[in-house]
């Protein structure tokens, strides 16, 4: 992001920018930067408060009315509702226990689309609530092609060959996955007044899944793989940072 | 929540003190009263529109974002497992600010709204993307921008 800032401004277009890592604007100096206190993929603070997100934006444009530079403001406070909601969340699905045998790819697949099935009517609630808008189908796969083919890479590994034209698996993989993961997320986040965390969806969707299951299987088996395109995402493509001590590798 | 405060040490270490490029002096230029610029939105959080090939591990191309986009059809795909995504999937705004933008350009805050706004995916090699923020300045030069916000993810 502050690279951006020094190349843009360079070639003579004035920026200002938000930074949710202030240690990284102190060390590249941006031109000019007003720092967050916020959670990460949240720079603006909070969602469905859009005053307080104008306030940020504001002041982050305001800093170009500075005459010098660098600029490093900070903004003063924390996101509004960042408290989690004192009854807890909990998904609105019970799921069987994930699947124990992992070698069996058809027992997977079955798992994986009864947990599709079952979030399916949440799914689409919560599309209804955000007016039709989903992030899923950045594959451009049904959430059943995408359950037989994890299902596969599960057993199958690096020999799962890929169902994308012109997609290498390892990236029709990763696309597939973050499918898979956005449609469990949206359903769970179907209550339109619901205050859930990131971490408690990652605790549901990683601790008590199928599908967060399997993914810690690949991703336990990409850390060691020799095949490139697996291997390069493994570190930090498959499992996000809270939920790793689930992982082998951590 | 995910706050770069709890997240576990020995990975918050990793991010916070991650070795960063050299850029060297900070560039400078005054813009225009901020009541007369016409702002632009560049995004790394990996936004696109849905018809949009999504982006691919260290590339460091961009996605064009028209202002007249249905932004209830934006899509993120970012590589990155290691940020929040419900703040966005719940409101645009939570990481692309475009209905403030446009209320603060109502408000005469800002002089206009930019009618291109562009998306990249952060987390890409300073020696891929400084070439293709070069020729993005030329850009936003051509759609007559006078300054940009940069938003992180």
């Amino acid at each position: 992001m502050g690279g951006l800032a020094h190349y843009l401004e360079e070639e003579g277009i004035p920026t200002t920018q938000i930074a949710l890592i202030r240690k990284h604007a102190e060390e590249i100096k941006p031109p000019r930067t007003l720092a967050v206190p916020f959670e990460l993929g949240r720079p603006l603070g909070a969602p469905n408060e859009p005053d307080f997100q104008r306030r940020v934006l504001r002041e982050c444009l305001e800093l170009l009315a500075r005459e010098s530079g660098p600029v490093l403001e900070d903004f003063p406070d924390d996101a509004p509702g960042a408290e989690p909601d004192p009854e807890g969340w909990a998904c609105p699905v019970n799921f069987a226990a994930p699947v124990e045998d992992l070698s069996d790819e058809d027992l997977i697949r079955q798992a994986l689309e009864q947990e599709i099935a079952l979030l399916r009517p949440w799914y689409e609630e919560s599309k209804q609530n955000r007016k039709g808008r989903t992030n899923f189908g950045i594959s451009g796969m049904t959430p059943e092609e995408i359950a037989a083919y994890i299902a596969k890479v599960t057993v199958a590994r690096e020999d799962s060959g890929s169902p994308i034209a012109d997609k290498p698996p390892h990236l029709a993989f990763k696309h597939m996955a973050d499918d898979m993961r956005y449609y469990y997320m949206e359903a769970a986040i179907a209550r339109p007044d619901s205050r859930v965390s990131d971490l408690e969806i990652g605790n549901w969707l990683w601790g008590e899944t199928t599908l967060g299951k399997v993914l810690v299987v690949i991703r336990d088996w990409a850390m060691e793989t020799e095949h490139p395109g697996f291997k390069a995402l493994a570190p930090t493509a498959m499992v996000p940072t809270h939920q790793r001590h689930r992982t082998i590798h951590g | 929540m995910v706050h770069v405060r709890e997240m576990p040490e020995h990975l918050r270490d990793a991010l916070i003190n991650q070795e960063l490029p050299e850029y060297g002096d900070t560039p400078w230029v005054t813009p225009k009263p901020l009541d007369e610029c016409r702002v632009a939105l560049i995004s790394t959080a990996g936004l696109h529109r849905r018809e949009d090939p999504p982006f691919t591990p260290g590339a460091g191309d961009y996605r064009i974002i028209p202002d007249t986009y249905d932004m209830g059809e934006l899509t993120m795909s970012h590589v990155s497992t290691n940020f929040d995504r419900s703040g966005f999937y719940q409101d645009v705004n939570t990481s692309f600010p475009i209905d403030r933008l446009r209320e603060l350009a109502e408000e005469g805050v800002i002089g206009s709204v930019a009618g291109r706004h562009f998306s990249f995916m952060g987390a890409t090699p300073p020696t891929v993307m400084e070439p293709i923020a070069r020729d993005l300045a030329k850009v936003l030069k051509a759609d007559n921008v006078d300054a940009v916000a940069l938003v992180p993810v």
